[in-house]
């Protein structure tokens, strides 16, 4: 007989799941307070919650492929999870670079924002994950019916954001961030079907919008 | 191991020190890996004894100092230097050494020398970084800077053979390396094997491995930023923890004004 996930086995993955995310991020930020990670806790903690932020995205979109091949359709209930995690860790990463390595200048956040580039897609991978984790409520997500689904596509953008994001804040060492873009692009070739039928779609739309004017 | 040197009189400032185990903990030297923790994890093994040190090119005398030379040929003197990385984090550090220009006299520079070469050790067998584009940052070693003679001669110009009144440990450089406090951190290239005065601008290997944004001169200078970061304040790297960081303003060639008028002559922001 085949084996299947019930409820208890998600009950305990998700434990899992919150104490494997959870703790090593308080753990950082206490060795960081008492100055024992690494010479620079600033670069270090940024790099940790960046990473980490990547890897619980990375992790978010395996879970639907996962579940497919697996034949396990409860494992979708962690994806949820997984994804505010990703949220939460790119969010301190954020934090951390406005409070400990700007030290609060928001001019500079500013300007820093808009100048580099790479700060740019950062911040608009940033802001796609907040709206996504705002709207991830089982409530609202019965709002919005179809349109949440829609909302919730934009995750696939976020991913790519990150990853250009990861290779242009490298001084010339790529070949941690060609990994990553090697595993996203993967992660979204799970979804070609998806994302050929949404393109096939803008296209129609597209010239639909052209015939008419 | 321990030094016999003068303590820091001319060269000393009023910041307080990076501690001794931030210096040695956390250095950038891609021949021994591209993290900051890979030097002191892949470097204890280095042999630095013995070591050959040549000076030659356009002079009238060329010399090869061996590694007690390093140490015994000039009086070594203590000076504490702000150290500015490119990366917009900074030291404050006691080096052991003497001037450069002292060193480059012994071998008597021809009036024609406009440059001063300098190259690393190239020894894939004890650099991990050497062996493969991979492992060493895509850095086409061994890894070469230059200073214009003037440069070279200002008394500012270090040759460091020692920190925080010992030898230098590998990560840092061992057995002598440059330091040129007005220049960002790059500039000061490790494990010195030549120099070499030249009449013609010497290749420097950040420069070559993106022109854009690393420049011959590498002058530390808050009104240019480097095209993905600002170069107008850093953090430095002192005691305490995440909450007893500094973010300070960047001064105009590190805090060293006396070096300004090598440049009089030059526009700053395209010779960057």
């Amino acid at each position: 007989m085949a084996f299947r996930l019930n409820h208890k086995y998600i009950i305990a993955l998700k434990v899992v799941i919150h104490l494997a995310a959870f703790i090593p991020l308080l753990y950082t930020f206490y060795l960081a307070s008492i100055d024992q990670l690494s010479a620079d806790p600033v670069k270090a903690l940024l790099h940790f919650t960046g990473i980490s932020a990547f890897n619980l995205l990375l992790l978010s979109l395996l879970v639907s492929p996962l579940a497919k091949q697996l034949r396990q359709a409860l494992l979708i209930n962690v994806r949820r999870l997984l994804g505010l995690y990703a949220f939460a860790y790119a969010l301190c990463h954020f934090l951390v670079y406005i409070f400990f390595e700007l030290q609060l200048n928001w001019t500079l956040l500013l300007s820093e924002i808009i100048k580099r580039p790479y700060i740019t897609v950062g911040f608009a991978a940033l802001l796609i994950l907040t709206a996504l984790a705002l709207t991830s409520t089982k409530t609202i997500q019965r709002k919005l019916k179809t349109k949440w689904q829609k909302l919730h596509n934009w995750v696939y953008l976020a991913v790519l954001l990150v990853a250009l994001h990861f290779i242009w804040s490298v001084k010339s060492d790529i070949t941690e961030p060609l990994i990553y873009w090697a595993m996203s692009l993967i992660l979204l070739s799970q979804r070609k079907d998806k994302l050929k039928q949404w393109w096939q779609k803008r296209k129609r739309q597209g010239q639909a919008s052209k015939s008419t004017s | 191991s321990a030094l016999d040197y003068s303590p820091a009189k001319h060269y000393v400032t009023d910041d307080i020190y990076t501690p001794e185990d931030k210096v040695i903990n956390y250095n950038n030297f891609y021949e021994f890996g591209t993290g900051k923790s890979d030097p002191v994890a892949n470097a204890q093994g280095f042999k630095v004894d013995p070591w050959h040190l040549t000076i030659d090119g356009m002079v009238e005398k060329p010399i090869t100092l061996g590694y007690d030379d390093l140490f015994k040929k000039l009086a070594l003197e203590e000076r504490i230097y702000r150290l500015r990385c490119v990366e917009a984090w900074s030291m404050v550090i006691p080096w052991i050494g003497f001037s450069l220009a002292d060193l480059i006299k012994q071998a008597q520079p021809l009036s024609g020398a406009k440059y001063v070469a300098f190259e690393t050790l190239y020894d894939p067998k004890q650099m991990p970084g050497q062996r493969s584009r991979f492992s060493g940052g895509g850095i086409d070693y061994p890894y070469v800077e230059g200073l214009r003679i003037d440069e070279a001669m200002h008394p500012l110009a270090f040759m460091a053979v020692g920190l925080y009144g010992k030898t230098l440990p590998p990560q840092n450089g061992a057995p002598i390396r440059l330091v040129v406090p007005w220049k960002y951190g790059f500039k000061s290239i490790k494990s010195i094997t030549r120099i070499k005065l030249t009449d013609k601008k010497p290749p420097t290997t950040w420069n070559l491995l993106g022109a854009n944004e690393y420049g011959f001169y590498a002058n530390v200078n808050p009104e240019v930023d480097h095209p993905r970061w600002t170069q107008a304040s850093e953090r430095r790297i002192t005691t305490g923890g995440l909450f007893n960081q500094s973010r300070i303003p960047t001064q105009m060639f590190n805090g060293y004004d006396e070096v300004a008028p090598l440049y009089k002559n030059l526009d700053l922001r395209r010779n960057y």
